[in-house]
């Protein structure tokens, strides 16, 4: 029987990168040290900050939010209804259950009712892959929510794995102005609010570990529009390398953060300051044309609604329809 | 001992008697993506399952 690092009782898992198992307390205890130290390191916020959390029914952002008001801050929710089928619908029943379970508060936003579109139609109405289309529109209504709600800082349930991942990316295609970005602050400017990621210094498996242990229901099923993506694919080759030396995303990010980032951080960045889109007033880059949500938004909200298994490659059309049944 | 997968959701029924560790790697899945859940309770790798036990492999990747 293997047993705990911290108490020698009974462990309940495994964690090869601090060459060490630990008991259910004591892997609670070793993650609230990991999120308190990110939030004390890189300055995230203090005891009398309002937080919004964006909370997707996943295990990061449900953890986060778990972790946030554990530890005494003032932290609420906002779920963006994305209208990705029965994935969508479970994940909001499942946040939903969440706060009302925890008396916490929760705002949404639904593309489809507030918006006039949703993700796999703005994928075909754009052309766009669909987690771009995702991914700006989380971002576009993430910030504005954060400001027109009066929150000081949005919290947002990245961890160690994406965050590896991405760095991933970006250095492969050597992509300076996104890895000066890549930082667990953002601070507010610009019309941005400021962002923060408490969960950087904690991996994807220490986080479904939090869930489990802490009784938390979460969506397991990955999204049917991410399956087999590039960043699932990162994921994967560092997690392969991880295997083979275990603490080696933890080394290629975290050293990244210490060593490298200041010094990218410090060189002249190339993009100015943004102007205001002419239609919402989010930061655009120009102020004589819509930004890209205000885009997307004009051309999906006029196409005729795309069910979620039409816009699916055929690899994640049989694994959405092993799931939630074809259609 | 039956074990439950995901993405998709299916069953397998394999022998029991060696480490969790060892089912993950006949099936071809890394520890990193995965936890191992038997009967209900969360278990490190190196635990011995056993003929009666039904186990969860729960991947841990999510790609949004």
């Amino acid at each position: 029987m293997s047993k705990c690092r911290s108490c020698g009782e009974a462990a309940v898992v495994d964690l090869p990168r601090h060459n060490a198992n630990f008991c259910a307390t004591h892997l609670q205890q070793l993650c609230v040290r990991q999120v308190q130290r990110a939030i004390s390191d890189y300055a995230m916020f203090d005891e009398s900050a309002r937080i919004l959390v964006a909370v997707s029914g996943g295990k990061d952002s449900l953890a986060l939010w778990d972790m946030l008001t554990e530890l005494g801050y003032r932290a609420d929710g906002l779920y963006i209804g994305l209208g990705i089928g029965e994935y969508s619908e479970e994940s909001q029943r499942i946040t939903c259950e969440f706060a009302a379970e925890r008396g916490l508060t929760l705002h949404t936003v639904d593309l489809r009712s507030d918006h006039g579109f949703d993700i796999p139609t703005a994928a075909r109405a754009t052309r766009r892959v669909p987690c771009s289309a995702c991914g700006l529109s989380k971002r576009h209504i993430f910030d504005r929510e954060t400001a027109r709600l009066g929150y000081d800082v949005l919290a947002t349930g990245h961890n160690l794995d994406d965050e590896a991942a991405v760095l991933l990316g970006n250095t492969i295609r050597w992509d300076v102005d996104y890895l000066a970005r890549q930082f667990p602050v953002l601070e507010a400017g610009h019309g941005f609010p400021r962002k923060v990621k408490p969960l950087i210094r904690l991996t994807e498996r220490e986080m479904a570990a939090w869930c489990v242990i802490r009784g938390i229901d979460y969506v397991v099923e990955e999204c049917p529009m991410a399956i087999g993506n590039r960043h699932s694919g990162y994921k994967e080759t560092l997690n392969d390398m991880d295997e083979r030396s275990p603490g080696t995303k933890a080394s290629f990010y975290l050293g990244f953060l210490d060593r490298m980032a200041p010094l990218i951080r410090s060189a002249p960045q190339s993009q100015g300051a943004p102007e205001a889109c002419p239609s919402c007033g989010a930061p655009s880059s120009s102020s004589e044309t819509p930004c890209a949500f205000c885009r997307l938004e004009s051309t999906s909200s006029s196409h005729e609604p795309v069910a979620v298994r039409m816009v699916l490659n055929r690899t994640a059309r049989r694994a959405f329809d092993a799931q939630w049944g074809g259609e | 001992m039956i074990v439950r997968l995901r993405q998709p959701r299916r069953e397998v029924e394999m022998a029991g008697g060696r480490a969790a560790h060892a089912v993950l790697h006949d099936l071809g899945l890394s520890r990193e993506g995965h936890l191992i859940i038997r009967n209900g309770t969360l278990v490190p790798s190196d635990t011995m399952l056993d003929d009666g036990d039904v186990i969860e492999i729960r991947p841990v990747i999510s790609g949004g």
